[in-house]
C-alpha cells in the first residue's frame, strides 16, 4: 500500500525522464559525441554547451550520450544485488537455526565491509572491464540485501497467518508467492533504490580509477575522469558527469525516501485532514482539563459518519477508560485526538485542545510526538521491522527534543529498564522481532513516555496479550500514572481490564457516547444506559450457576456506520425502546456527579 | 479420544540454552466435548496448542488422532491430516494476512491450492454469515476491521476447512465481552451441529468454565491438574490451581443481572 508522497512522484518523474535520455540521446546526439571538431578542450560556448574534451568532442553530447551505458550498468549491477542477496537471504533464513545463526554473522560482517572495497576485490580478480565492474558492484551489494531479506522474512514468518495457511495445507510456493512475498516488498523496494544511488556512484568510482569502463566506451565515470585532467582548462567538462552523477542519485534518493516514508505508520502525523464545526451547545468541560474535545466527528469523504459527535474532556493526571463493541469508533476517537488517522477519513470537531496546545489546525509535529505517546492495539505493526529497537526508541528524542545520540541511547536503556525488560543494552540492539509479544508491548510503552508526553493515548494495550503479561502491563501504566502524573486515555473492549485501571469510563456505541459513569459504579453493575446494563450482563462470570445455559447476549448486530437508524443507533436492539426513540437521537443527560447517559428512558420511571 | 496427546515434550533452543517448554504431558479431548486449558502466561498452553496441529515439533511424545500417530508425518500425508485439525490463533492482528482479501483468506481455506475467491463466493458469505459479519466484508481488507472483527473473519476461515477438531487460543481476549458472548454461543452451537471437537485454551477462568467439559491446568510445562470441569472449579486440588482461582478479579454484576 505505497503512499504517494510529493517526493516519491518528483524522484519517479526525474527517474522517468533520465531514463528517456538515456534511450533517446544515442540516436540524437551520438553523431555529435564522435564528431571531432578540431577545437580541443574548448570552454563553455554557444556551439558548445560544456565545451569540448581533449579530442574536440562535445561534451554535453558525450555525457547525454553516456546515460544509456551508465544507467544500464547501474540497474545490472542493482538487479544482481538484489537477486543474488535475496536469494542469500532465502537460503540463510529457509535453512535450519545452526546455519542461520552463522550465516548471519557472516551477512553482518560483510555489510559493515565498504561496498566499493569489496568491489576492488573483486575487480582486482576478474580484471579491469565493464563486465568485472558491473559484476563486483552487485556482488558488493548484495550482502544488505540478504540481511534485510533474512530479517524480514524471519519476522512475517513469525505472524499467525504464515503458520495458519501452513495448517490449511497451502502449497509452499503459495506460502511464499501469497504471503510472504508481498509483505516484504516495501522495504525491499527502498533498500532497492537507496542500492540504486550506491552502485551509481561505486560504477562511476571504479571507471574514474579506470578499473570499470574501458576506452572507446564511457560513462559518466570515465567521461569525469577525463574531465578532471583538463580541470583547470575547461572546469565544465567535469561538470557534466558530475551533474548527472549527483542529480540521478539524489532522484533515487528521493523514490527510497518517498517509499519509506508512505511505508512508516507514524509518517503523516498532524497532516490528516482537518475542519472546524459548529460548537456542541450546553456542553462544557470543566476548568482545569487537559484534554478537551467538542463535538469530535469522523467522517469517510461520502460524509458516512464513523464518529459522530462525541465530546468527553480528560483531567490532568486521570485515567479515562473507553470501552465499546468492536466497531464503536473508539480506536477513531483516539487516533483523531493523536492526529494519527489514517487515510481517507476526515475529522471535523468544534474544539480539541490539549492544554494550550490545538490540535484542530495545522498543530506543530514536534509538539504533537513530545506531548501525546501513543501506544498501539498491535505490537508487531508498531515497529519498523527492518530497524533495530534502539534508533526507533530514540527518534522522537533525537529528532524533536533534539538529544544526541549517547544520550538519547542511555534514557532508552533506562527506559527499557523501567519497564522491566531484562537486559536493556542487549534489547537496543536486536530487531522488533527477536522480542515477544509482551516484551514489544513493554518496550512501545517505554517509547511513548520516553519523550514525557503530557496525555498518553493507549489503544487496547493489552488485548493481544495473556492474563499475567496484561496484569503486569496494567500495573506498569498505573506506575507510570502516579509516578509522572500522565493522564490517559485507555481503550478497551474488557470491562474489567477497565475496571482495575481507570477512574472514569465513556461507554461508546456506534460511533457515539452513550454514557459516561465513574468506574466504581460500573464495578458494581450501577449502569444507567441499557446498552452498558446489556454489555455487563453479557460477560461471562466465575461464580456462574451450575446449570450452564447460553450467556445473555444482545440480539442483533450493531448498524454499519452507514445504516444507522434515525433515532437512537441502540433502538432495534434495546429491551425498554420507547416509540421517541426511533425517530429522535437522545442527548446526554447529566445524571449526577461525572455522569451522564445518552437515553430516553433515563430518569422515566418503568 | 478424537484427539491425544501422549508423554509429549517440547524443547526450544540446545546446548546450554534448551529451555523445556513441554514437560511429558499427556491430555487428551473425546469426540464432540471441549477441553479447556488454563495457565498463566509461559506455562505452555500455546506451545501445547502448536504441539497438537503439528506446528511444534516435539521432542519425545506422540500426537494421536484418532489413535493414529501423526507426529512422524511429512509431507503430503501431514498435509491432509492438517487441514483436519484446524487453529485459531489468539493475535488477532498478525492472523491475516493483510494483502489479501477477506473472501481471498477464507476461499484459500476452502481450497488452499487454487483459492478462487469468485468460485466460493457462496460459501465465503455463509461463512461470515455465520460469525455474524455481512456478506460485502470479503471485498475488503483486513485493516478496514476492528480487532473484534477480525477475530470473527479468522473463525470464520478456521471452519471454512471444515476441521473435525479446532484448537482455540485465547481467541476471545480480543473480543468484547458481547461478542464474546456470541462467539462462545456459535462455537457452543457448532459443536453440537458439526460435532466439532475443541480444545480451547484462555486465560479468562470464568470462559472457560463456561465451555469446557474438562479442564487441564498447566504451570511451567506441566499439567499440575486435570479433570473434569466441576471438579477442578469446585474443589481444587492443587495448590497452584487455587491460587490462579484466587487471583481473578472478583467483578461481583448483581445489580445487571
Ligand atoms: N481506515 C478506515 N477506513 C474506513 N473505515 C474504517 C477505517 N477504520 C475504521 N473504520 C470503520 O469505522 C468504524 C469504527 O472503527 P474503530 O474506531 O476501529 O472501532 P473500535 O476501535 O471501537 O473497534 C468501524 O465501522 C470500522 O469498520
Ligand atoms: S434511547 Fe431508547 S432505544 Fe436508545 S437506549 Fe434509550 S431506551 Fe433504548
Ligand atoms: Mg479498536
Amino acid at each position: 500500500m505505497i503512499r504517494w508522497t510529493a517526493g516519491l512522484k518528483a524522484g519517479l518523474a526525474g527517474l522517468a525522464a533520465v531514463a528517456l535520455v538515456g534511450l533517446a540521446a544515442p540516436y540524437l546526439f551520438g553523431e555529435a559525441a564522435q564528431q571531432l571538431s578540431g577545437a580541443a578542450r574548448e570552454g563553455v560556448s554557444a556551439g558548445h554547451w560544456l565545451g569540448t574534451d581533449a579530442l574536440g568532442r562535445d561534451v554535453l553530447a558525450r555525457t547525454l550520450v553516456a546515460t544509456r551505458l551508465t544507467l544500464l550498468m547501474t540497474a545490472a549491477a542493482t538487479a544482481i544485488a538484489g537477486v543474488l542477496g535475496i536469494l542469500i537471504g532465502t537460503t540463510v533464513w529457509v535453512a535450519g537455526p545452526r546455519v542461520r545463526e552463522t550465516g548471519l554473522r557472516l551477512i553482518d560482517v560483510m555489510v559493515s565491509y565498504p561496498a566499493v572495497i569489496l568491489a576492488l576485490v573483486v575487480a582486482a580478480i576478474l580484471g579491469a572491464g565493464p563486465v568485472a565492474a558491473v559484476l563486483a558492484i552487485g556482488v558488493a551489494w548484495s550482502p544488505a540485501f540478504a540481511r534485510l531479506t533474512a530479517s524480514l522474512a524471519a519476522s512475517v514468518a513469525g505472524r499467525d497467518f504464515v503458520a495458519t495457511a501452513r495448517l490449511l495445507g497451502v502449497p509452499p510456493y503459495r506460502v511464499l508467492t501469497r504471503h510472504l512475498l508481498p509483505n516484504i516488498a516495501e522495504p525491499l523496494l527502498v533498500l532497492l533504490s537507496v542500492a540504486f544511488a550506491g552502485t551509481l556512484t561505486a560504477l562511476s568510482g571504479l571507471s574514474f580509477l579506470g578499473l570499470g569502463v574501458q576506452p572507446p566506451a564511457y560513462d559518466w565515470g570515465a567521461l569525469l575522469d577525463t574531465g578532471l585532467e583538463a580541470i583547470y582548462t575547461n572546469p565544465a567538462e567535469a561538470v557534466g558527469p558530475a551533474v548527472a552523477i549527483t542529480l540521478t542519485g539524489v532522484l533515487a534518493g528521493f523514490v527510497g525516501d518517498g517509499l519509506a516514508a508512505g511505508s512508516d505508520p507514524r509518517a503523516g502525523r498532524g497532516r490528516d485532514g482537518w475542519s472546524p464545526s459548529a460548537p456542541v451547545p450546553g456542553r462544557r468541560a470543566p476548568d482545569g482539563a487537559l484534554l478537551v474535545v467538542d463535538g469530535l466527528s469522523v467522517e469517510l469523504p461520502g460524509g458516512v459518519r464513523l464518529v459522530d459527535g462525541v465530546s468527553f474532556h480528560v483531567m490532568p493526571g486521570e485515567i479515562v477508560g473507553v470501552v465499546g463493541e468492536s466497531g464503536s469508533g473508539k480506536s477513531l476517537t483516539a487516533m483523531a485526538v493523536a492526529r494519527l488517522l489514517p487515510d481517507g477519513v476526515r475529522a471535523t470537531a468544534a474544539g480539541l485542545r490539549l492544554g494550550d496546545l490545538d490540535l484542530t489546525g495545522r498543530a506543530e509535529p514536534a509538539r504533537l510526538a513530545t506531548e501525546i505517546g501513543v501506544v498501539y492495539q498491535d505490537p508487531s505493526a508498531s515497529f519498523n521491522p527492518a530497524l533495530r529497537m534502539g534508533g526507533q526508541l530514540t527518534e522522537v528524542l533525537r529528532r524533536h527534543r533534539g538529544v544526541g545520540r549517547a544520550e538519547a541511547r542511555e534514557r532508552a536503556v533506562k527506559a527499557l529498564e523501567a519497564v522491566r525488560i531484562l537486559q536493556p543494552e542487549t534489547v537496543v540492539r536486536r530487531h522488533p522481532h527477536e522480542l515477544s509479544g509482551g516484551m514489544r508491548q513493554r518496550a512501545m510503552i517505554a517509547s511513548a513516555v520516553l519523550p514525557g508526553p503530557r496525555l498518553l493515548i493507549a489503544d487496547e494495550p493489552t488485548t493481544a496479550l495473556d492474563v499475567t503479561v496484561q496484569a503486569e502491563v496494567l500495573e506498569l501504566l498505573k506506575e507510570i500514572n502516579t509516578a509522572e502524573g500522565t493522564a490517559m486515555m485507555f481503550i478497551s473492549h474488557d470491562i474489567g481490564v477497565v475496571g482495575t485501571l481507570c477512574d472514569r469510563v465513556l461507554v461508546m456505541y456506534a460511533g457515539r457516547i452513550v454514557e459516561e459513569l465513574p468506574v466504581a459504579d460500573l464495578r458494581v453493575g450501577r449502569a444507567a444506559h441499557p446498552y452498558t446494563r446489556a454489555l455487563l450482563a453479557a460477560t461471562p462470570r466465575l461464580d456462574e450457576d451450575e446449570e450452564r445455559g447460553p450467556l445473555t447476549t444482545v440480539p442483533g448486530r450493531p448498524p454499519a456506520p452507514s445504516a444507522r437508524p434515525g433515532g437512537c443507533a441502540f433502538a432495534p436492539r434495546c429491551p425498554v425502546a420507547l416509540p421517541i426513540c426511533a425517530t429522535d437521537p437522545p442527548a446526554p443527560v447529566p445524571t449526577g456527579e461525572g455522569r451522564s447517559a445518552a437515553c430516553h428512558a433515563v430518569g422515566v420511571p418503568s | 479420544m478424537r484427539l491425544a496427546a501422549e508423554n509429549l515434550t517440547v524443547v526450544f533452543g540446545h546446548g546450554s540454552r534448551a529451555h523445556v517448554a513441554l514437560d511429558d504431558v499427556s491430555v487428551g479431548v473425546a469426540e464432540g466435548t471441549t477441553l479447556g486449558l488454563v495457565g498463566e502466561s509461559g506455562s505452555g498452553k500455546s506451545t501445547l496448542a502448536k504441539a497438537l496441529v503439528g506446528l511444534v515439533r516435539p521432542r519425545t511424545g506422540r500426537i494421536l488422532l484418532d489413535g493414529a500417530d501423526v507426529s512422524a508425518l511429512r509431507g503430503a500425508r501431514l498435509a491432509a491430516v492438517r487441514r483436519r485439525v484446524q487453529m485459531i490463533s489468539q493475535d488477532p492482528y498478525s492472523s491475516l494476512n493483510p494483502r489479501m482479501t477477506v473472501g481471498q483468506a477464507i476461499a484459500e481455506a476452502i481450497d488452499p491450492r487454487r483459492a478462487d475467491h469468485r468460485r466460493h463466493a457462496d460459501a465465503v458469505t455463509g461463512w461470515l454469515e455465520t460469525v455474524a459479519l455481512d456478506g460485502d466484508a470479503a471485498a475488503r481488507y483486513p485493516h478496514e476491521f476492528s480487532g473484534g472483527q477480525r477475530q470473527r473473519i479468522a473463525i470464520a476461515r478456521a471452519l471454512a476447512a471444515e476441521p473435525e477438531v479446532v484448537v482455540a487460543d485465547e481467541i476471545t481476549s480480543a473480543l468484547d465481552c458481547s461478542v464474546q458472548a456470541e462467539v462462545l454461543n456459535l462455537l457452543a452451537g457448532l459443536r453440537e451441529r458439526l460435532r466439532l471437537t475443541m480444545v480451547f485454551i484462555s486465560h479468562d477462568l470464568a470462559v472457560v468454565r463456561h465451555v469446557s467439559d474438562e479442564v487441564a491446568v498447566m504451570n511451567r510445562g506441566r499439567i499440575v491438574e486435570y479433570g473434569p470441569c466441576r471438579r477442578v472449579y469446585r474443589s481444587p486440588a492443587h495448590p497452584y490451581t487455587r491460587r490462579l482461582l484466587g487471583s481473578v478479579p472478583a467483578f461481583p454484576l448483581q445489580e445487571s443481572r
